[in-house]
């Protein structure tokens, strides 16, 4: 009984740090419709800021407690000064370019967090006054945790008088609906959202810095937090505090209740419950979403006004001059295994696989309109599915590589059937959980997968052995798949996906089933993914889970809005530029982060439509899309 | 005679489709004045331009005697020019006392001051509903909040688009009354309508708009005895 | 004609929804008939649209029944219910904003001839010459090149009717067909509607608050006031009804 109460008051303490983390980034996405990538960054920054404060006014109350405050107003105005300086300037680009742009934040923040206070973890001071526990039925409770179920009802109670009670608070739920309006009836509507974006930051950082006593300021937070900040708002509904608070509560008992139960044996088989620890906040939300698709407390996110929305004008198929000049670096590609040196055949195999990777994932994205986060989690099928294959089932290799698409397929196959009813940051928010839930049972099934350590000898056959055969392996599948993605994309069955994006009150009025057509993209998206999972595991001879961890969609994600979303040869532009640039910066440089991050901000801030969006944007026309068509602005209709 | 509002060869452009070309015209105060035209004639262009919505890319717009293009909707805003969207743009999710509310600018002087009250006296409908979410009321009640909204900045002239379009002819005629009403408060009002029935029934002056340029200036008198002007513009 | 003459394309009887416990459409029965346009009309938040996406599907009623060409259609999706023949055109007008014009109304026939699955041909050269002789019949022919997203209005909705008119349909679906175009261009597109109605012998259902169009356009009306059915019948009928003008009509009703 005692044990269980303790473990029951441990949820609510991690409910409380999580509702903490979580409330910052419901908040800014509710006013904003801004997925801040960043928010763990700041929950990071909020941790090391509170360490370095303290150790400065030392571990007085006074000098505590002002390093807790203080550390999360110096986070709270760094938010300010983002908000002013960044996101400013792309209110009007599309969403996913917002996400784009907080992503490059984190890397910057990391190697400025690096750079300041090095790579060692700090422990920080206990808090003066709550460092002692008590007794709860006989069993001790730490002070500070019972410190820590307090304060997240009071942060909830306290926003929530702010948005309901104040002017301000008014004009913020105001603001959330029509942005526009809101400065045409006089208010200075820029300044509102510095200051929401100003608070949401606070939060994160208070959050950040009141963990001081409990857990060491380390690097990787920043992802760590971000991971189950998305969780908790996304289970709670985005843009509901409330629902973040009730998702906080249950994500937060639920991982108290798996620990607190550990090892279980069922009918004599042992079902470790801690190691679901791991992913069980993941198998929540993915059973949230598929219940309410909205998550707990959420609505469905009205169009927001005053926002700019990108219209695609129609694309062109290919004319003759764009056959030929696909065919000329297909040419040019060719003959670099004789001109080049080994290395840049080596890197040239990485950025084909990864262009394959990009273009499918631009094929879900652009057509189809559905944002995948957990898009490595068919690479990483792929991968697998050949490697085990080879090594557990003995067939050829060459067998192996058709066979491992079909169960990057199939897996997308069963997810999608769950992903297509939903949409937008839901459904993004949906793929992310499918791929951890994949990413967790590779990890941690030594067994069969290897777990962490992965498969080693994961090797061509005799005849693909040498780098050169197997680059022209890999060229020939990856322009196949590039080809037969763009033929696809003109087809009836594309222009259909494209109708079901553009209007899907048009579309289902004249018979398109929108959800079986967007299953099918999704099919054939993950089947791709695993063509180039099966390369990439060839071209290294080993696997590990890193290849379908959450950093591996993401680059995806980047390669594809570096080029552009809605251009057909834009993820490959972009998966070149980014697999070389990351090449050639980690190569030369310990903050290679910084620079990659930097330069994606400079990207974001002077080519808003990606590389070759901005190309064809020049190079277009008014009334008909350039080639690849471009993307115009215009105003949302309501 | 004052110009309460004047427009002086404004050009706006959507990306680069030309859409207000040498716009010029004025408003005195206390008058209403109606920019008349067919749907994608350059009306509400025009008030989003004044408003600040819109980037005025030449000419000049004056308020009261200054300079109000190129500045921000809320700094215009905040001189006592009041704008009612076409598509009313009502915060559906606050209280009707909530969409007042932020509406709210402190008093004016020379501007009539309006209070949450004085409005339930305009728009008795809203009144009974004062509590509940914008997005529950009909059309028509509605489109009285986005007016009663914007007057809540006490503002000296407003911009009202298309306040006619969509509703049922019943309630036409209630909102013509308001805007006498308005009126007669001392506010001056620009409004843009297709509804020529409507215009005559409130305005005083009208300018007509055709593919983004003024083709005709006059008293409502004047465009009533030009047959040509409205066969050719107008098309009734 | 009265409508009783002309073969009943939708019934619709006793057709009932009501949302958290307010009736927003009670007991409503009606019929049109083929070669008929029939208003419905009634202020802002009659249950106007509410009738109208029962009859094609979107929101399922809570009680009734609509029938088309004699078969039940209530719980068929929006989908299944352009298959047997139902065109609709939106109040705000919904077209695929990436594609032509002519590729819409290709879309459209593409779907119309079960083609959407194939992976392989260019859709742009499949049904050109089918859509290219709607888009003639709705004199959007000049204008087949363009993108959707930079059509004036008007325009868009004579393509809206162009992909309404792809399946050859028996019953057309309008909700406010001419809601922000010019007096003008209304009459035009409600004079081309009637044109294309007449000469296929469609049944037509439209709402409608401009009333020159309804009272020149309209073979019958009908008349809905918070959900229920108030009046119904020719024009002037309508016209002349003390309780339509009371709570719609108003100074118009006397004009």
């Amino acid at each position: 009984m005692a044990s269980i109460v303790a473990q029951f008051l441990n949820g609510l303490a991690s409910a409380s740090t999580l509702f903490l983390i979580a409330v910052g980034l419901s908040l800014i996405f509710g006013v904003t419709r801004i997925v801040n990538f960043a928010h763990g960054s700041l929950y990071m920054l909020g941790l090391y800021a509170a360490y370095s404060l303290i150790d400065r006014f030392g571990p007085t109350p006074l000098g505590f407690w002002g390093g807790v405050i203080g550390a999360a107003l110096l986070v709270g105005a760094l938010g300010a000064l983002v908000e002013v300086a960044i996101l400013r300037r792309i209110y009007r680009a599309p969403e996913l370019f917002q996400l784009l742009a907080t992503f490059a934040l984190v890397l910057v923040i990391r190697d400025a967090v690096l750079w300041h206070w090095g790579p060692e973890d700090l422990l920080g001071p206990r808090a003066p006054g709550f460092a002692g526990s008590v007794a709860i039925l006989g069993k001790p409770f730490p002070e500070y945790d019972l410190l820590l179920i307090a304060v997240g009802p009071l942060v909830l109670v306290l926003l929530w008088l702010l948005l309901n009670r104040t002017r301000w608070g008014t004009l913020v739920r105001a603001a959330t609906q029509d942005r526009e309006m809101v400065g045409a009836l006089g208010v200075n509507e820029r300044w509102l959202f510095t200051g929401v974006f100003a608070l949401g930051a606070f939060l994160a950082g208070l959050g950040g810095a009141l963990q001081i006593p409990r857990e060491p300021a380390q690097l990787f937070l920043d992802l760590t937090a971000i991971s189950d900040a998305f969780v908790v708002v996304v289970v709670g509904g985005m843009g509901s505090i409330p629902g973040a608070f009730l998702a906080a509560l249950l994500i937060g008992e639920i991982k108290a209740l798996c620990i607190g139960l550990g090892t279980v044996t069922v009918g004599g088989v042992a079902i470790s419950f801690s190691k679901l620890t791991l992913v069980v906040e993941f198998i929540v939300m993915a059973i949230v979403l598929i219940v309410r698709p909205y998550g707990l407390l959420g609505k469905p996110l009205a169009m927001q006004r005053g926002a700019g929305a990108p219209v695609e004008l129609p694309a062109r198929p290919d004319g003759r001059a764009m056959a030929l000049a696909g065919l000329a670096v297909l040419a040019a590609l060719a003959a670099l295994p004789a001109a080049g040196t080994p290395y840049a055949v080596v890197l040239a195999i990485d950025i084909l696989v990864f262009a394959l990777f990009a273009a499918s994932l631009q094929f879900i994205m652009g057509p189809a309109g559905m944002v995948s986060f957990g898009h490595a989690a068919y690479f990483g099928l792929g991968a697998y599915g050949a490697a085990l294959l080879l090594k557990r089932a003995g067939l050829p290799m060459e067998a192996t590589l058709a066979l491992g698409p079909l169960v990057a397929a199939l897996g997308a196959a069963l997810f999608g059937a769950f992903v297509v009813r939903l949409s937008g940051v839901y459904l993004a928010m949906l793929t992310l959980a499918f791929a951890q839930i994949v990413w967790s049972i590779a990890f941690q099934w030594d067994a069969f997968t290897g777990g962490s350590n992965g498969l080693v000898g994961v090797w061509p056959s005799g005849w693909l052995s040498g780098k050169t055969a197997f680059y022209f392996l890999t060229l020939a599948c990856v322009a196949a798949g590039v080809f037969l993605l763009r033929r696809i994309h003109f087809s009836p069955y594309g222009y259909a996906l494209r109708a079901g994006r553009d209007s899907p009150l048009r579309a289902d009025a004249i018979g398109l089933d929108i959800g079986r057509l967007q299953w099918v993209a999704f099919v054939i998206a993950g089947a791709f993914a695993g063509v180039a999972g099966a390369l990439a595991g060839y071209s290294k001879g080993s696997i590990s889970p890193e290849v379908m961890a959450v950093s591996r969609s993401v680059d995806g994600l980047v390669m594809v809005l570096l080029g552009g979303v809605q251009t057909l040869s834009g993820p490959l532009v972009g998966a070149a530029a980014f697999t070389w640039l990351q090449d050639t910066i980690a190569r030369n440089t310990e903050y290679w982060r910084a620079i990659l991050g930097a330069t994606i901000l400079f990207i974001v801030l002077a080519f808003p439509q990606g590389i070759v969006g901005q190309l064809a944007a020049w190079l277009g026309s008014r009334d008909r899309g350039a080639p690849e068509g471009m993307v115009g602005w215009r105003r949302r209709r309501a | 005679m004052t110009a309460m509002l004047e427009l002086e060869a404004v050009d706006t452009y959507y990306g680069r489709a030309h859409i207000l070309s040498r716009v010029s015209f004025a408003a005195s105060a206390g008058e209403v004045a109606v920019l008349l035209g067919r749907n994608g004639a350059g009306k509400s262009t025009t008030l989003k331009s004044i408003i600040g919505l819109v980037r005025v890319a030449a000419g000049a717009i004056r308020f009261a005697g200054e300079r109000i293009d190129g500045r921000a909707p809320y700094e215009i805003a905040k001189r006592g020019l009041g704008y009612v969207p076409e598509d009313r743009r009502i915060f559906s999710d606050l209280t009707v006392l909530e969409n007042l509310e932020v509406g709210r600018q402190p008093p004016r002087p020379g501007a009539p001051t309006w209070t949450e009250a004085k409005l339930f006296e305009l728009f008795p409908n809203l009144a009974e509903r004062r509590r509940q979410p914008g997005g529950r009321l009909s059309g028509g009640e509605q489109q009285m909040l986005t007016i009663a909204r914007t007057l809540m900045g006490n503002p000296s002239c407003i911009l009202l688009d298309e306040p006619s379009e969509g509703l049922a002819p019943v309630i036409v005629d209630q909102m013509a009354a308001a805007i006498r009403g308005l009126k007669q408060a001392g506010v001056t009002v620009l409004l843009s309508e297709q509804n020529l029935h409507f215009a005559t029934a409130v305005a005083d002056r009208a300018h007509i708009i055709e593919k983004g340029e003024i083709r005709f200036s006059g008293t409502i008198a004047e465009l009533g005895a030009n047959e040509a002007i409205r066969a050719a513009y107008l098309a009734v | 004609m009265e409508a009783a003459a002309r073969m009943t394309v939708l019934a619709v009887e006793n057709l009932s929804k009501s949302f958290g416990g307010v009736h927003a459409v009670r007991n409503v029965s009606f019929a049109v008939g083929a070669g008929e346009l029939l208003a419905l009309i009634g202020p802002n938040g009659a249950g106007k649209t509410t009738c109208f996406n029962m009859l094609n599907g979107q929101i399922r009623p809570d009680s009734g029944s609509v029938r088309l060409g004699g078969r039940e259609i209530v719980g068929l999706a929006p989908r299944a219910v352009w298959r047997l023949g139902v065109g609709r055109t939106f109040q705000i007008t919904a077209t695929f904003a990436s594609m032509t014009v002519r590729e819409n109304v290709q879309m459209a026939l593409l779907s119309h001839h079960r083609r959407v699955s194939s992976w392989w041909p260019r859709a742009a050269r499949l049904y050109r010459e089918e859509a290219d002789r709607l888009l003639e019949r709705v004199g959007m022919a000049e204008q087949a090149e363009r993108a959707c997203s930079v059509l004036a209005y008007g325009d868009l909705k004579r393509v809206e009717l162009a992909v309404a008119l792809a399946n050859a349909p028996r019953l057309l679906l309008m909700d406010e067909p001419t809601a922000g175009m010019a007096p003008k261009e209304r009459i035009a597109l409600m004079a081309l509607t009637a044109e294309i109605v007449r000469e296929r012998g469609l049944a037509v259902l439209f709402t409608e608050h401009d009333m020159d169009v309804v009272f020149t356009h309209a073979d019958r009306i009908i008349v809905l006031n918070r959900g229920t059915l108030i009046a119904a019948g020719r024009p002037a009928d309508v016209r002349a009804d003390a309780e339509v003008q009371a709570v719609y009509l108003g100074s118009r009703g006397h004009g």
